[in-house]
């Protein structure tokens, strides 16, 4: 008896394992546990088996968790000595590897794998690192082997990956401990300085002895001097880096006030009398570093989500062994292995030809659109794709020596040298630094003439009083509120200065495949019998060409049933031919075509004519040596390309593109975007796109996707990578974009005007402020106590005008 | 008052300990994952509850 099919109208039930729907065909009956393919049936078993069925309890019920594979894929050769050695270290019998997993979305999922002991037995522990999405496992050596443990790990879902070896990371890691050090550092010596300098302001005039006095102040001065000549050593080589570049920066008056109050303050307790500046300068230390440590965890947060998706390689390969087809990660290949390629699948590695005859997209690599005929002794690239038929090759080089592997170092070249603009807080910030230095001369000159003991008073309580910490606290603030929000827009943006980079129009340019269009082939219209079409899809489900799959996704259907289609014939870079239904169909271009049929009618001709014109490339079809129809097929431009563009060009950008593809196609997309057309540049090699983005004036954005685009990604200002984008454009791009199309740049363009104008405002204000407690302090009508109490005043009404300047517009957008 | 001149380095001391704690603590990485531990805390209720401890 045949399962009961559930009708159309009910919704399908959900699988139990990951919560899709459930194919007609799997469906058992009302009552019992649902699946919806193999591979969910094999895990649920797995882990109702172990006794972890309380995974089912404590995830979340969002339909998308984590979904096994199917597919089957070896990892023996994690076991192989040399991959241990690469990734695993040793301790007494157990090896532990860390592991870069796909698909942990949810506390469950961490749950489960760290209950990995009970499903694999001789593992020892498994901590998942969730914010990092990788688990590191440790075994013991004897009792089970990697491969046995990566297999189950696929089984229930989280397809793992060996991550490479990433030394920025590492060098991240320590610089981010370090900086968390220093702010705890000056955290508990601005709290402890704050509570004796309680203790001294409200002891004053009462009955506190002059040695507890005495003693106090000593407290404070050491515990003042811990703070600046530790965690506060970060403000004074800053400043000697700046000074030595002579470029006026934000740590120059950072340092000359910690400087000057450290001096007088000292100066002061061994004295015995006067004002001691040490808990003002222990809480402005903690406040200044929290404000970089804020800024640094929101920009690594979205840095290491990026850089995570760029160090995964998810491709797999089918190497030959003794004639036998074993499926391995494409990391384990070697120069010297037989690797079988099939159709539609990509090349995992640099290599020759062996065997078969294909057509491969080399578009990742140069941006060309038109498949490639390989044959035997022909050199194929890691990354390209293989269109036709399966091919062996013999592998000639893998990883980093593959061509990809050097453009991709040509990116790490040009990322490293990047031009830095000036960042606006520096900009006004070095204004600022200058003024502020005259100006407490000047106050300490003016004084020294009128009461000489006071002189050096005024000047330090100007010093402390317009200490910028505005610039140096509102300022990552505001970006780092503003790098959040893009994040939950699915927008990474790896560095904060995108920001301000972004807040002045200056020339885009756009990559035209995958970018501005979808980035793979469709018909795009089609003149003729519809009769004719169950015909074509019949045929073309026969080929793995992207043609072929355009046409047979358009003009499939139902109707393709029980037609019959024998004796196909397929031409590279030419059509396919075969029986279809007893008609003999031939699908092509002209040339094959009229191979195939006498002539092509004056019609079909001009409606072909008219589908080049609309940047279409045409397919004619003859049934029964009769040229019947035309269909135009293309990349289709994306919907939101055209008004993504008007907004930008209404913006005041200059829109251009820079594509590998044919100069003519990429002139036919400018000109329906209305670009203007010397500024559409087709035919470019990565090179010339990077020359491109160099020559360019002014701040220069470039959107893209491709492997081709990376170098030009590095060399841009502002670079901006889009969804599904190649492993190399999310390492050079500064933002990625999660979310499909181009929507994304005009939103980040938004955020970023947002944020620039919170930090005008906050300026604005702490200016003012500045200068009204400014001129009391040259004035003298304030006591360095009253500077001590106002500056920290000021840093708060900043902080608060920067944090609700942020957050308003969220309001406003929901 | 005169307790301060003992009180104070005390309290100093102490804070001085906590900071090395803290410092040890961020230098062997225990801040590195703030996401992680704060789920995991959950789970040995669950464990213990929805499916007993069969194996250590």
């Amino acid at each position: 008896m045949s399962p009961p099919r559930p009708l159309s109208d009910t919704p399908a039930p959900a699988c139990t394992h990951c919560g899709l729907p459930v194919p007609g065909a799997r469906w058992t009956g009302p009552g019992g546990p649902q699946f919806c393919c193999g591979g969910c049936e094999a895990a649920h078993q797995l882990i109702v088996d172990r006794g972890l069925s309380a995974y089912y309890e404590l995830r979340d019920d969002e339909p998308g968790a984590a979904r096994p594979d199917a597919a089957q894929v070896r990892f023996d050769d994690f076991d192989r000595p040399d991959f241990l050695a690469r990734y695993a270290t040793r301790t007494d019998g157990e090896l532990t590897v860390t592991l870069a997993l796909q698909g942990i979305h949810c506390a469950a999922c961490v749950w489960l794998l760290e209950n990995l002991p009970r499903i694999c037995d001789g593992v020892q522990r498994a901590r998942v690192a969730w914010t990092q999405r990788t688990i590191a496992v440790t075994w013991r050596e004897d009792t089970t082997s990697l491969s046995t443990i990566a297999a189950a790990i696929d089984r229930l879902g989280y397809r793992p990956h060996p991550l490479r070896e990433d030394a920025r990371e590492a060098i991240e890691q320590s610089e981010e401990r370090e900086l968390l050090t220093r702010l705890a550092v000056a955290g508990a010596a601005a709290g402890n300085n704050m509570l004796i300098a309680g203790s001294l302001y409200l002891g004053l005039g009462s009955y506190m002895s002059a040695d507890i006095y005495g003693f106090l102040r000593l407290a404070s001065c050491i515990v003042g001097l811990v703070a600046i000549l530790g965690p506060g050593r970060v403000f004074f080589s800053g400043a000697w880096a700046a000074a030595r570049a002579r470029v006026p920066h934000m740590d120059l008056p950072i340092a000359l006030g910690l400087g000057a109050g450290a001096i007088a303050g000292v100066w002061h307790t061994l004295r015995g009398t006067g004002e001691i500046y040490f808990d003002t300068l222990s809480v402005l230390v903690f406040l200044l570093l929290l404000g970089r440590w804020i800024q640094y965890r929101q920009q690594r947060g979205a840095a290491s989500s990026v850089s995570l998706l760029a160090r995964m390689t998810p491709r797999l390969a089918h190497r030959i062994v003794d004639g036998i087809v074993v499926d391995v990660p494409s990391e384990v290949l070697q120069p010297g292995d037989t690797v079988e390629v099939r159709a539609t699948e990509t090349f995992p590695a640099d290599g020759r030809v062996l065997r078969g005859t294909t057509t491969i997209d080399q578009s990742l690599l140069t941006g060309e659109s038109r498949p490639v005929a390989l044959g035997p002794g022909d050199e194929a690239t890691a990354g390209a794709l293989n269109l036709s038929a399966a091919v062996r090759i013999g592998v000639e080089a893998t990883g980093t020596d593959t061509r990809i592997g050097k453009v991709l170092h040509m990116v790490e070249h040009a990322v490293r040298d990047r031009p830095r603009l000036v960042a606006m807080a520096d900009r006004i910030g070095a204004r600022f630094v200058i003024a502020v230095v005259v100006l407490a001369t000047a106050t300490g000159l003016a004084w020294a003439r009128i009461a000489p003991d006071l002189a050096l008073d005024r000047a330090i309580t100007l010093l402390i009083v317009a200490c910028p910490c505005a610039l140096a606290l509102a300022t990552p603030l505001t970006l780092a509120v503003a790098v959040g929000r893009a994040a939950r827009r699915r927008i990474l943006i790896k560095g904060a200065d995108v920001l301000e980079r972004l807040a002045s129009p200056g020339t885009m340019w756009l990559d035209k495949t995958g970018t501005l269009t979808e980035g793979h082939a469709r018909v795009l219209g089609a003149v003729g019998p519809t009769w004719v079409r169950p015909l074509v899809a019949a045929l073309e489900r026969q080929s793995a060409h992207p043609v072929a799959v355009a046409l047979a996704e358009a003009f499939g259907g139902e109707t393709t049933v029980g037609l019959r289609v024998v004796d196909v014939q397929q031409s590279a870079g030419g059509g396919i031919r075969g029986t279809v239904d007893g008609h003999d169909v031939a699908v092509g271009n002209e040339a094959f075509v009229l191979d195939a049929a006498g002539a092509i009618v004056p019609t079909l001709r001009a409606a072909a004519a008219s589908f080049v014109a609309e940047g279409g490339s045409p397919i004619y079809v003859a049934v029964d040596r009769a040229v019947t129809m035309v269909a135009a097929v293309g990349d289709r431009l994306r919907d939101d390309a055209k008004p993504t563009i008007d907004a930008l060009v209404a913006r005041g950008f200059e829109v251009g593109i820079l594509s590998g593809d044919h100069p003519e196609i990429v002139a036919g997309v400018g000109a329906r975007l209305g670009l203007d057309p010397a500024r559409c540049h087709g035919g470019l090699t990565p090179e010339d796109k990077v020359s491109f983005v160099r020559g360019t004036k002014g701040p220069v954005v470039m959107v893209g996707d491709g492997v081709n685009d990376s170098a030009a990604l590095a060399a841009a200002d502002v670079s901006i990578a889009t969804r599904d984008g190649a492993e190399a454009s999310l390492h050079a791009a500064s933002v990625y974009l999660g979310q499909p199309g181009l929507h994304g740049v005009l939103e980040l363009l938004e955020l970023s005007g947002r944020a620039m104008r919170t930090i005008r405002r906050t300026f604005t204000v702490s200016l003012a402020y500045n200068l009204v407690c400014v001129g009391l302090a040259m004035a003298g009508t304030i006591t360095p106590l009253w500077a001590a109490v106002l500056m920290p005043l000021s840093s708060l009404t900043v902080v608060a005008t920067a944090v609700a300047g942020a957050r308003l517009p969220r309001e406003e957008s929901t | 008052m005169s307790v301060l001149f003992i009180a104070l380095p005390i309290a100093l001391l102490l804070a001085t300990v906590a900071v090395v704690a803290f410092v040890r603590a961020a230098r062997r990485g225990q801040f590195d994952d703030l996401q992680t531990p704060a789920v995991r805390i959950l789970f040995d209720d669950v464990d213990a509850t929805a499916t007993p401890r069969d194996e250590t």
